[in-house]
Parts: structure tokens; sequence; C-alpha cells
């Protein structure tokens, strides 16, 4: 296959490469709808037990959450960097780019998964090992949408990270891929960065005031 | 074959070279083979269920089983036959045909869209085989995760994975609308099951995904037992049915915006004319498409949603009446003057409009809230609601079928048993339909397997119906076959249209056109019945 000439059903490579964009915008239409259910449904119910969902929220850490908002921006903004990099067609500083971007998702993970051990530690875990007694029924409903929540949200980024990680070995064996490939996969990860700015005040910030 | 140039289905005959296939064509009739498999399945439990209304008693199965019936019927129905139906086999043959496109923009995605609508209906089967669910097709909250001892689980995700087929599906077409049309085909010159598909495939593309997060979210509370809709643990059953109709009110979009695309092919191709107000037609798809989206609050007027969020969703549920309408109407004005051919897909293409109005005259019944509140889960609504999807969507499917049959197989099918089939399909459906709006009107609750002796001769007319409906839908099953063997050749343009399909061979070439047509002209152009094709270069 050559580098030149696009599929068979495109008539020109812009064409091709302005369908390959439009699709991820489609899909990412798809995936605003689908986080948007979740955090409409978890809406109604911080609207209908404001003060428990307040209480329980102040379970959570609002440190490690903060310094992983932290992170996942940084890794953004390492990722818009790698875009620039591929257009001003610069391959050291891109495969770094990717690189760093993967190591900040993974860290966001590590965290996230730290924050997880410390919540199974004092029985937060809904169906596991959920303390009713301190915690009361709504207080599981809202760990629930928690781990829901920042578990889809975990998975959506570990799909990143093994894409952008793919994209680093391929770039750095100087076989990289077709444009638009990076750029899509760039949005990809602005996309789940933008689902964590959503999540983390309405999980974190619940009850930290007053 | 001797002697022809080899088409899409003789290119290459191995049984991989069709599971494989990433031809768009192909994966038509690959989805074709598997929505007739779900179509007879379905088909099945409604025979059971009206064999058991025969009599008032409950004699022929028992209650238990009857309700694993009516949700099977709906299950299959509703996200294996009917919403699948005319994109994923009708839309994905003629779509890029339409376009004068060689594919979809994606074919591998389209191929694993396929794949995914086969796992999701081979774990909805296999719920139904190990005994079936007993919740009905809506799933309802609490009953389906604390109470029900089916297989919701299973089922569940069965729907979810076909989910994925769908939304895949939208945005592969919205893709190939937009960046794969030929030279020429501006955006009003696209014949108007493009903009129907292309509506569709919106809602596909937006109101999908909430029902694959509402399944999640039930998946989660049967099996870890915590209450997100269940009031015993402190959820909100209320909150299932907004999220459940968020979706499956526009879900009916999904399967009746693709039929009423394809009868506005039909009613210019038979009358031979012009369609009158070409662009209300294509944007009344929009718009049916955009306030679709806001008015699921009418299935919930009983369910004690506060009465002036019901006053709005009334209101607006009137609204789409008003693009619906539009559409019947310029059709209507279509056939004035008009050199109309009575051919099978006109038949069916008339049967549509009048079993489409009355489904729509119906719901306007139900839109208004003091009579919602006497009709709500009576035959009215299962009536309604079938002369929509049954009598409008089934219909303009095989209206399309017999349209697009010669293009798709390359023969001809017998006319004379095809108008046979349209017009019994046609009484059949108002036999077997009508009288629920009677029963419903008389306070038959639907979901019944028993009933009050006064209602039976309603219910035997409706039995008798269905059993006419099971031979008209049967009557294509064997003379379609029929005609792949003895039917006639089919010239490029059999019924002399206008679309850009009409230009290619009958069956199309793998890649659809031997040189890509230059579009001229809108898509129904005809001069005293005489068609202009909108290309003129192939
Ligand atoms: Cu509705």
């Amino acid at each position: 296959m050559s580098e030149a000439s696009p599929a068979f059903q495109y008539a020109t490579l812009s064409q091709q490469r302005e369908a390959a964009t439009l699709g991820m915008w489609a899909f990412l239409a798809t995936e605003v709808l689908f986080f948007g259910a979740l955090i409409a449904a978890y809406s109604a119910y911080r609207t209908a037990w404001p003060a428990e969902i307040a209480a329980a929220a102040r379970h959570t850490r609002v440190a490690l959450g903060a310094i992983n908002t932290a992170v996942l921006l940084t890794s953004s903004a390492f990722m818009a960097t790698a875009v620039a990099a591929e257009e001003a067609d610069r391959r050291r500083p891109l495969v770094l780019c990717l690189l760093a971007t993967a190591v900040l998702g993974l860290s966001f993970i590590g965290i996230k998964g730290y924050e997880y051990w410390l919540e199974y530690r004092e029985g937060l875990v809904p169906a596991l090992n959920f303390d009713f007694g301190r915690y009361g029924g709504i207080g599981e409903l809202f760990f629930l949408f928690y781990f829901f929540a920042t578990g889809l949200h975990a998975v959506h980024l570990t799909i990143g990270i093994v894409m952008v990680l793919v994209l680093a070995a391929r770039i750095g064996a100087g076989r990289p891929p077709r444009p638009p490939v990076l750029r899509m996969v760039g949005l990809y990860w602005h996309f789940v960065d933008i689902v964590w700015i959503f999540l983390f005040p309405l999980i974190y910030l619940p009850g930290r005031t007053g | 074959m001797h002697g022809s140039p080899p088409n899409y289905l003789t290119a290459r005959t191995t049984i991989r070279s069709w599971l494989f296939s990433t031809d768009h064509k192909r994966i038509a009739l690959l989805y074709f083979a598997s929505i007739t498999f779900f179509f007879l399945i379905g088909g099945l439990a409604a025979v059971l269920i009206r064999l058991e209304l025969v009599t008032p008693a409950a004699d022929l199965v028992l209650p238990d089983t009857y309700n694993r019936l009516f949700t099977m019927h709906g299950v299959i129905m509703v996200w294996f036959f009917l919403v699948p139906s005319i994109p994923t086999t009708l839309g994905n043959f003629v779509l890029p045909l339409m376009l004068a496109a060689r594919d979809l923009a994606f074919p591998r995605l389209n191929l694993a869209s396929w794949y995914f609508y086969i796992a999701g209906g081979a774990l909805t089967v296999l719920a139904l085989l190990l005994g079936g669910v007993d919740t009905g097709w809506t799933f309802y909250e609490p009953y389906a995760s604390a109470f029900s001892n089916g297989y919701v689980t299973l089922a569940v995700l069965g729907i979810f994975l076909s989910g994925f087929s769908s939304i895949l599906t939208g945005l592969n077409f919205i893709v190939t609308t937009h960046k794969l049309r030929a030279p020429g085909m501006t955006w009003y010159r696209l014949p108007l099951f493009v903009w129907s598909l292309y509506s569709t495939s919106v809602i596909l593309v937006l109101a999908t995904p909430v029902l694959a997060m509402t399944l999640l979210m039930l998946v989660a509370e049967r099996v870890l037992g915590i209450g997100i809709f269940d009031p015993a643990l402190g959820g909100d059953p209320l909150l299932w049915q907004h999220m459940f109709w968020f979706y499956s009110h526009p879900a009916v979009y999904i399967m009746v915006l693709p039929a009423i695309g394809i009868v506005s092919e039909l009613v210019p191709a038979f009358a031979r004319k012009q369609i009158f107000g070409y662009k209300f037609v294509a944007w009344a798809s929009v718009a049916i498409a955009a306030i679709g989206f806001l008015v699921w609050g009418h299935h919930m007027f009983v369910a004690g949603q506060s009465l002036y969020a019901s006053l709005v969703f009334s209101f607006l549920s009137y609204l789409v009446a008003v693009p619906s309408a539009i559409k019947v109407f310029n059709w209507v004005a279509t056939l004035h003057k008009g050199w109309i051919r009575f051919d099978a897909p006109m038949l069916y293409a008339f049967g549509f409009i009048g079993l489409f109005t009355i489904g729509g005259l119906t719901g306007l019944f139900l839109a208004a809230l003091a009579i919602d509140v006497h009709v709500t889960d009576t035959y009215f609504v299962v009536a309604h609601f079938h002369y929509i999807m049954v009598g409008g969507s089934v219909s303009a499917f095989f209206g399309g079928l017999h349209y697009w049959w010669p293009k798709i197989t390359g023969r001809l099918y017998p006319e004379g048993w095809a108008r046979a089939a349209a017009i019994l399909m046609f009484f059949g459906f108002n036999l077997t339909f009508f009288p629920q709006f009677v029963l419903g009107w008389l306070g038959m609750p639907r979901r019944y397997d028993a009933y009050p002796p006064e209602f039976q001769i309603w219910h035997v007319l409706s039995s008798a119906g269905a059993s006419t409906l099971a031979v008209a839908y049967a009557m294509p099953l064997f003379y379609f076959f029929w005609s792949l063997v003895w039917g006639a050749r089919a010239p490029a343009n059999p019924w002399g249209a206008t679309g850009l399909e009409w230009l290619t061979g009958s069956p199309p070439p793998a890649r659809n056109f031997e040189r890509t047509p230059i579009v001229v002209r809108g898509p129904y152009d005809y001069v005293e019945g005489q068609p202009r094709p909108q290309a003129e270069n192939v």
C-alpha cells in the first residue's frame, strides 16, 4: 500500500482524512450522550438528596482528585504538542511527547487505583464491603455512581494509553500511521480529559464549602 | 451467468467471501438473512399470543409463559427486526448507490456492526432459550431488577451489544452522506431516502448511547443489588422511565423515518412526477428527528410526573404531527395529476400512507392528557403503535424490497403475486389491529392473557386478521425465492426511475459504477411522465 493513494472508496487522500475526522467527531458525540446519561442520573439524585450526597462526597479524596486533574490536563498539553510536532514533521519531539502523554495517563490510573484502595479500606465499596451503619443508603448510591463513572472513565483512559503507546512505537520504528490517525487519537484523548473535567467537580466538590 | 460481466454476487462465491465481505451490498444481504430470521421468531411469538387470546380464559399457555411470549415478541421485533430493518438492509444497499459512492465511508466498520448485531442477537436468543424474560420489552423498574425471575441480564446485554451495531451504522451513514457524494450531488439533489436515513442516523448516534447507559445501570442494580431505580433501596423508578423513553421514543422515528424515506422514493417513481415540495419533505425528516427528542414524557402521563411537565410534553407531541402531516400532504399532492402506475411497490406505499395516517391521528389521541388517562396501557396503545411500526414501517419495508429487488438480485419478481400479497397484507393488518382500537377504548388492558367474555368477538376478529397477515407475510418469502431461479432478468432500470442507483447494472458490479456519474439535476425529474436520470454520462 503506497502512502500516496487513498482507500478505494475515496477519490483523494484529503477526502479520506476529512471522512476519518468527521467519523471521530460523530463517535465522540455518541460518547458525550453515553456519559451524559450517567451524569444526568447522578445529578437527579444529587438534587433529590442534596445533604446526603454532600455528606457522602466528603469521603472522597479531594487532594488526590485535584492532583489527578492536573496530571490529566498536563497530559493533554503534551498530546496537543505531539499533534503540532507531527505537523512540523519532527519525529523525536513527537515520540517524546507521546511517551510523556502515556506516562501521565498511567500516573493518573496509578493515583486512581491508590484512591480505590483507600476507599476499599474504609468500607466504601458498594456490594463488596459497604459500611451502611456509617455512610447510609444514599451514601452507597453515591459511591455506586462514583465507582461507575470513574471506572468507565478509567477504561476509556486505558484504551487511550494503549493507542498512544502503539503510535509512539510505530513512529519510533519509522512506520508512522497515515494522517489523520494521530489527530484522531488526540481528539479522543482530549475528550477523555474533558469527561474528567466534568466528573471532578460533580463528584469531589459537593459538600466542600460551608 | 455465462457471458455477462461479473457483478457483486458473482465476483467471488466462497462462504468466506460472504462472511468477511466489506462490500456494503453483501453486508446488506447478510443483514437481510438475519433480520428475516428474527422476524420469524418474533412472529412465532405473536402467533402464540393471538392463539391464546381467541378464548377469554387463559387456557393455551401458563400465565407466566404468556408474559414471556409478549416480552420475546417485543424485544425481538423492536431491537432485532424493526430498528435495524430498513437502514441496515435497503439503506446499506442503496445509500452508496444513490450517492454514486463505491462503498460506505468505513466498510470494515460496516462489517463489524453486523457482527455486533449477531453477537447481541445470539445473547438475547440464548436468554429466550434458557427460559425467557417476563418484564415486557420496556423492562420497567423495579420489577425488572428486583422481582423478575427471567434472564433479564443476559437479554439486556444482548440489546446493549446490538446498540453498537446501531451506533456504528449511523456513524457510517452520516460520514458517507457528508463526504462521499458524487460530483454535482448537492444536498438538495439528494434523494429523500438519503435525507431520511441521515436523520435516522443522527438519532441512532445520539439516542442509542443513552439506552446503553440505562441498560448498564439496570444490570448494575440487578447484579449488585444497589438501588438505582428500586425505591425499596432508595432509587427512583421514574428515572428508569425517563431514561428508557429518552431513547425509546426517538427509536420510534428510527423505525419509521427510513420507511417515510422509502415512500418518498416510491410515490414520485410510480406517479412519474416531481415530488411536491421537495425541501419541505426533506426538512420534515430533520424536524421529526429533532422534535422527537423532546417528547418522551408522553409515555409517563399517568406515572406521577409533574402536571406541568406533562403539559409541555403533550404540546411538543402535538408539534411532531406537523412535519409528519407535511409529508402525507406532499405525497398526496404529488399523486395529483400524476401518471400513476399501480405496481406492487406503489400498492405498499398507498398502504403505508393510509395506515401511517391512522397511526398518527390516534397518536394525537394519546398525546392529549385527558384521553391518555383513559386509554393508557390498553389495546388502544397497542393498536396505535402497530399502525405506525407494522402498518407503516413494515409495509414500507416490503414496498422498498419489491422496488429494489430487481436491482439487488438482477431478477424480476412475479408482479401478480406481489400485488395480491400487498393487498392481502393491507386487509390482514386492518383486520388484526382495528379491532384492538375498539378493545382498548372499551377498556381491555394490554398484556393480559384472560379477559371478560364480551371482548371475545373483537379478539377473534383480531386473531383471524393475524392469520391473514401471516399468509401475506409468507407469500413474498416464496415468490422472492422463486424469482431467484425462474424470474426474468431485470434491466438496469425496470421502473423508469430517475435515481443514480438505476444507472448501474442489475445487479451492480462490485464497485457499483464502471464510471463515476456526474450529477446534473435533482432526484425526481419527470417531463410528462418521462424520467430524466440524475446523471447522463454513464
Ligand atoms: Cu413516544
